[in-house]
């Protein structure tokens, strides 16, 4: 049996009742509805204030998109769902895509999800650990019949997304602030993946084709370099294998592989 | 620049970082919210620790819920102890207010009854927060919105009594104090005469919005505004008293630009510095 809350706790437990809509909650605490109104409405305004700022400031691209009326009537609809339980916001929102993507009213935005997606992925790259990447240099040193057998790691901040039906990256790439508002949304319905990547200091996005999201897909898992190129090759037979590469090193997907 | 010395400062906005970095001013320090930093890399800690190099840093905690009845979150603490020790700042602070309950955090800082038993275990997580991090706090008077009945202690007492149990120190927020005693109804000279001079380690100046709906009678501590005369005179009414203190211009809302805070920084420097100087020409 948990233990029975002190005096203490039970104030908290009735402040967090009222605060969710029932100022009688605190009566018992020798405070009326009445005379609680009004403070309780500035603690639960800056409640959600701080909680809506803190989704908008991690989602800048869906709020865009979507326009701020709109993105603060689904953010109050995720934090009812789904109040924070982090205590760093910038940790809270992993679920807003998944959310979105079962959000009734954006049953006619079939990109936003995605958008969501890419704005959670783009803060994960932003705040990754730092480290070094596989330098271009680096890589050319390998002698050619080597570089097959190297398992080459993404690197720490390294995020990858494909999408089967729409070109939601290019959109996204065009749309996330701080760019110039576009004039018109394009999306185009053709598959895209995307890297974003710090290898430095700022996240980069590199929009993909099939063959370069299969190969970082193969190196994400750990496999030798050979096998993950053949997979490549598999998604797209014609793939310009070492331009590919060369492309992906430059930039920076990868941390230096380990000596095989 | 004398190293260490810290007059006025300012809270650090991402917007501002280079010319924080940048900037030349005696005594200016910098303070964060250490929840920003809990990251494992990238720009904000780079530059956290550019500005580090150069001027004194003080971490502000808004998330550790010291006046909760629970423990302080092991895992939060333990990324304020990383950051504590990476960054090793001239002061650390948090707020006496809670904010997490029952698995849920809420971004703000929230009333209790000054109770004995809100006082006990309010020490105790002042305690445990000292004890993880193996160095004294600042623990900072909140602004208040509600006139709660069943206190046992007046906050001057409380505080005071805060200090005695567990050595912590106090963060005098001026604003706060103004905030409180406007809408609560007391006195907020009085307020501030009462606390103990001694425990007084760092001062914080802010504005303040009135409410949409009740105006002038309810002060809402936005800290999206300049900081407002009233509060100006309270600042220096406690600087004579209890002479200087690491004083900090925080803004949050409606930021304005690098030069515009410093200009209010200056302002908070130069009382300062006007009180040391008569001592100085006594010597």
């Amino acid at each position: 049996m948990p233990e029975p809350l002190s005096e203490l706790g039970r104030f908290q437990q009735a402040f967090a009742t009222a605060l969710a809509g029932d100022a009688a909650a605190l009566a018992p605490f020798g405070l009326e509805a009445e005379a609680a109104a009004a403070g309780l409405s500035v603690h639960r305004n800056t409640v959600a204030r701080g909680t809506i700022d803190a989704l908008a400031t991690s989602f800048p691209t869906v709020r865009r998109l979507v326009g701020e009326a709109w993105f603060e009537a689904a953010a109050r609809a995720f934090i009812a769902e789904r109040p924070p339980r982090e205590r760093a916001l910038i940790d809270y929102g992993g679920d807003f895509p998944d959310f979105l993507a079962a959000f009734e009213p954006a049953a006619d935005l079939p990109y936003l999800a995605g958008v969501a997606r890419l704005d959670r992925l783009w803060l994960e790259a932003h705040v990754a650990a730092d480290a070094p990447a596989w330098t271009p240099a680096e890589a050319a040193a390998v002698a050619p019949e080597a570089l097959f057998d190297l398992r080459p790691p993404l690197h720490p901040s390294a995020r990858t997304a494909w999408f089967e039906a729409l070109a939601v990256p290019t959109l996204w790439t065009l749309c996330r602030p701080p760019a110039a508002e576009p004039d018109a949304i394009e999306l185009a319905a053709r598959p895209e993946g995307v890297l974003l990547v710090r290898p430095h200091g700022a996240v980069e996005a590199l929009v993909l084709d099939r063959a370069s999201w299969s190969l970082l897909d193969a190196c994400a898992r750990g496999v030798r370099l050979g096998e993950a190129a053949d997979t490549a090759l598999a998604a797209d037979p014609g793939a310009d294998l070492p331009a590919l590469l060369l492309r992906l090193v430059e930039a920076g997907a990868f941390s230096a592989p380990p000596a095989p | 620049m004398t190293a260490g010395l810290m007059t006025a400062g300012l809270g650090l906005k991402a917007q501002h970082y280079a010319e924080a970095a940048a900037t030349d001013a005696e005594g200016l320090w910098f303070e964060a919210h250490p929840e920003n930093y809990m990251v494992a890399g990238g720009p904000r800690l780079a530059w956290l620790e550019v500005i580090r190099q150069r001027w004194p840093l003080s971490l502000h905690g808004v998330a550790l819920s010291l006046a909760a009845d629970a423990d302080p979150d092991p895992g939060h603490l333990s990324r304020l102890k990383a950051l504590v020790d990476r960054f090793e700042p001239a002061l650390v602070s948090e707020h006496l207010a809670w904010s997490a309950w029952d698995g849920t955090y809420r971004p703000d800082l929230l009333p209790f009854p000054r109770t004995r038993a809100a006082l006990e275990r309010i020490a105790a997580n002042v305690g445990r927060t000292q004890d993880a991090l193996g160095r004294a706090i600042l623990v900072e008077n909140p602004s208040l919105y509600l006139d709660l009945p069943g206190h046992d202690f007046a906050e001057t007492d409380f505080l005071a009594e805060l200090v005695r149990r567990t050595g912590c120190g106090l963060l005098v927020d001026v604003n706060n104090a103004y905030v409180s005693a406007n809408n609560l109804g007391y006195d907020a000279g009085a307020y501030l005469d009462a606390l103990p001079a001694a425990a007084i380690g760092e001062i914080h100046l802010a504005g303040h919005t009135p409410d949409a709906r009740y105006g002038q009678a309810l002060l809402i501590d936005t800290h999206a505004a300049p900081v407002a005369e009233p509060v100006w005179r309270l600042y220096r009414r406690l600087i004579e008293r209890i002479g200087p203190r690491p004083v900090l211009i925080e803004r949050d809302e409606a930021i304005p630009a690098f030069g515009e805070l410093m200009a209010e920084r200056d302002e908070a420097d130069r009382l300062l510095r006007a009180l040391a100087a008569p001592e100085a020409a006594d010597a």
